[in-house]
């Protein structure tokens, strides 16, 4: 069978493109840019560098792109960066996406595979937009009977909650989407929504083993709740305050609060794989025995979706577990204090303190998601009773230990306000 | 040691009961299969009272080929590829036991070297089936690693009998007479150093998985087997022996040359799910040493099959030999009416009476228990639906 039409003559083909380029640049010079005019001319755009954005400006940037470095540094101050860029969505799900990616190589050498290698010719990395474009392709089945706005709400709220959660992340000095004073608090009421959009789901669904998921996942997640909220305690009595930047720059002025509270970061890490229904606490999606508990009657993008969700949800707790242990952004400075780019220079646009401070965020974040995919090597799945156990049991006494570790630190006057080992 | 009669008692005590019309609202029934990721070919009905298993139904036949009727309709020779479909895994074994009674049957007496290769064989695929049941056991319980190696190192015995037989999985090796053909060049040689490489790896297992506080926390104590139940229920193989009764049919009623072979028939006391999934590793041991026991007394050459007539037939009589598969014994019980087609041929397989104990075992556990038991008994769908 031929791929191309049996009449072909490359000299029309040739004439039909020359055709094509003439008429799209009759088009553009007689009703595209008069639009472009006419829409710049109603909209009141902001005042740049003193200068006023007319349409004579904003064309001019079409042939000298340095001029277009104003706008942005223009756009990086608004909240709108902030929410959609760089500690907000755009960077979360860079780092859900990569996240998957080394999961999958990562495991895979422990297993002794190979795993993921044709999709994007190098180690495949381009496996997940294969995946992607494969979820979006396929066709989501409703159960008969199910709760229909519910049941195509939930996916929706799980993405926007576990995106909520991030816009609480500082990743850098200042570069945070909703800096507010009772931030950790914050994080973990946006965190108390997971457990109910798991129930309503599996509730949603009409379906019996994404029901039983469904109160698996509700036990799981308020047995784990408590030493949870308890582990990060330790950590705010140390550091005095809840402001999630403020606990960053404690432990800028004294030591990271792992040394402190090495007890509570453990648990934070155990709640934290808990919390995300990573192996060993897989109980809600259990596929031996409850085929895929709660996630048993999504397709398509509706599993698509709630995944993205898990994985943001991973590096919002691995950056907050950075944040409460690691000393956030802290580290030594690797960039230079000034550069030069040729062509087009975008000094005003560079901050080292921010590149710095995001460096080191973002390796330290990495190096606890890879600690939480650790344990899917090397463990088998936990039963319901032995983790409601730990979770009321050992999990609870062992916070309260460090708690008091905490007190004897700042009573001692070794930490806390004019303590000895802050600088 | 608890009966049956005090189990179910026992549950009555937890305010657990065995299905009351009064109390049917608050059970919840599962139809566990045949398309659970859980449950293979093969469906169990379970109530559920809360988390606790209150009852249970196994309902096998989804993968019921007639292999007994069909045996009626092929001469003996005819009969072998088609026999070890049930158990692809352990195509070996499975006829192996077939062979032994056609050869008493027809009376004949297969070579010694030809018998040698015949347990060398069925150990290879025993380790071949028991790597596969072990994988699926691994990722029952949410162990993925512990799918991945098992399946990767079944391919040491893979090739090794790829390279015997000539086939990966379906070998059609064992015939009535003795086996298809010798060794190839070499083979001895080979099988050790893949032997020994296994034997290490077996290691690995055991501090990845077997050791695993959570993997022990899951298993042990978990769906006990009495001895006394174990014998009433007439479960065999792995399970069996898990429940403290040494009985190995390669003992017991030795076959071939393995009465020969020294070796320690593998047993454990505690009858829970976690002796019933170590049995089985310990019996790789153990084979492990059966194999390199077998290629050293193995006469260095000979004949590897009798010679038999185009269309072998013997007087009219009846035969029953059983071996010890990868599931326990697996007996043929071949009825004789003089002509080359067997009258009647009947098989009786580990799979279905391990499986017999299921609805006792599952009754009083945690649903989370479910593929934890159940996968402990050593079951194959496939072999028990024939």
């Amino acid at each position: 069978m031929a791929s191309y039409p049996q009449n072909f003559r490359f000299g029309e083909f040739v004439g039909s493109l020359l055709w094509l380029i003439f008429w799209v640049l009759i088009i553009v010079t007689l009703v595209g840019l008069p639009l472009v005019f006419i829409v710049l001319y109603y909209v009141p755009l902001p005042p740049i560098n003193g200068e006023v954005l007319t349409p004579f400006l904003f064309l001019t940037m079409a042939v000298d792109p340095s001029r277009t470095i104003p706008i942005i540094e223009h756009f990086m101050t608004t909240d709108l960066f902030r929410v959609a860029a760089f500690p907000g969505f755009t960077y979360a799900a860079l780092i859900a996406a990569v996240t998957i990616f080394v999961e999958r190589k990562f495991l895979a050498k422990m297993q002794l595979r190979i795993g993921p290698l044709y999709a994007g010719k190098i180690e495949g990395i381009f496996q997940l937009i294969a995946d992607g474009l494969k979820l979006i392709a396929k066709e989501i089945i409703v159960p008969s009977g199910a709760d229909k706005p519910i049941f195509w709400a939930a996916p929706i709220a799980f993405v926007a909650v576990a995106a909520a959660v991030v816009a609480l992340i500082p990743a850098a000095p200042g570069y945070v989407a909703a800096d507010v004073d009772v931030g950790l608090l914050a994080v973990f009421a946006i965190l108390g929504f997971f457990p109910l959009i798991a129930l309503l789901f599996s509730w949603a669904s009409n379906s019996k083993y994404p029901f039983i998921g469904g109160l698996r996942a509700l036990h799981q997640m308020i047995a784990f709740e408590i030493p949870f909220i308890l582990s990060a305690l330790s950590v705010v009595l140390l550091s005095g305050t809840l402001n999630l930047t403020g606990i960053v720059n404690s432990q800028i002025q004294s030591y990271w609060f792992i040394f402190f509270a090495p007890i509570s970061a453990f648990v934070f890490y155990i709640s934290s794989l808990a919390e995300l229904e990573r192996i060993p606490f897989d109980l809600p999606e259990a596929e031996s025995e409850i085929v895929a508990g709660w996630l048993t009657e999504t397709s398509g993008m509706i599993y698509g979706l709630i995944q993205l969700g898990s994985y943001i949800k991973t590096y919002a707790l691995a950056a907050l577990f950075v944040i409460l242990f690691l000393g956030g952004w802290a580290g030594p400075d690797v960039f230079p204090q000034e550069i030069e780019t040729p062509i087009i220079n975008i000094a005003p646009l560079y901050d080292p303190v921010a590149a710095n401070a995001t460096l080191w965020f973002t390796l330290k974040t990495f190096g606890v998601i890879m600690l939480m995919l650790l344990p899917r090597g090397i463990s088998p799945r936990i039963r319901i009773d032995i983790l409601l156990h730990t979770g009321w049991y050992k999990l609870i006494v062992l916070t309260f230990i460090n708690i008091f570790i905490a007190l004897a630190l700042i009573y001692g006057g070794i930490l806390g306000p004019g303590g000895l080992l802050v600088r | 040691m608890t009966s049956l009669e005090d189990k179910v008692e026992e549950s009555r005590k937890l305010g657990l009961q065995i299905v009351k019309e009064s109390e049917e609202d608050r059970l919840m029934t599962l139809s566990v299969g045949p398309q659970h990721p859980g449950s293979g070919h093969f469906r169990f009905i379970i109530k559920l009272d809360g988390d606790y298993i209150v009852y249970c139904d196994p309902d096998p036949g989804y993968v019921h080929r007639g292999e007994e009727k069909m045996c009626e309709y092929r001469n003996v020779i005819q009969n072998i590829p088609h026999l070890e479909r049930p158990v692809i895994h352990d195509s070996n074994n499975v006829t192996y036991s077939y062979s032994l009674a056609i050869e008493e049957l027809v009376g004949i007496e297969v070579p010694r070297r030809g018998q040698f290769i015949r347990a060398i064989a069925s150990e290879l695929n025993r380790q071949v089936y028991t790597l596969y049941w072990l994988a699926i056991y691994g990722i029952f319980l949410g162990h993925s690693t512990m799918f991945m190696w098992p399946t990767g190192d079944r391919e040491l015995f893979i090739d090794l009998l790829e390279a015997l037989t000539g086939a990966r999985v379906t070998h059609a090796f064992n015939i009535p007479g003795g086996v298809r053909n010798d060794m190839p060049d070499g083979f001895k040689d080979r099988c050790i150093r893949q032997v020994r490489y296994f034997e290490k790896r077996l290691k690995e297992y055991e501090d990845i998985f077997y050791n695993n506080p959570l993997f022990r926390q899951r298993t042990e104590q978990v769906g006990v087997l009495s001895k006394e139940d174990a014998a009433k229920l007439g479960v065999t193989g792995s399970v069996v022996r898990a429940s403290g009764i040494p009985y190995d049919i390669r003992k017991a009623e030795p076959y071939d040359i393995y009465n020969e072979i020294d070796f320690k028939v593998q047993y454990m006391k505690s009858g829970d799910s976690y002796a019933r999934s170590y049995v089985p590793f310990l019996d790789m041991k153990e084979s492990c040493h059966i194999i390199e026991d077998l290629l050293d007394k193995m006469p260095e050459s000979g004949e590897v099959r009798a010679k038999l007539q185009p269309n072998p037939k013997g007087p009219p009589g009846e035969a029953y030999r059983r071996v010890e598969s990868g599931r326990g014994a697996l007996g043929y019980y071949v009825v004789s009416d003089g002509t080359p087609k067997p009258y009647r041929v009947k098989i009786s397989v580990g799979s279905f009476r391990n499986i017999l104990a299921l609805p006792y075992l599952l009754v009083g556990q945690k649903l989370a228990d479910m593929p934890a038991i159940y996968w402990s008994l050593n079951y194959w769908p496939v072999e028990a639906d024939r």
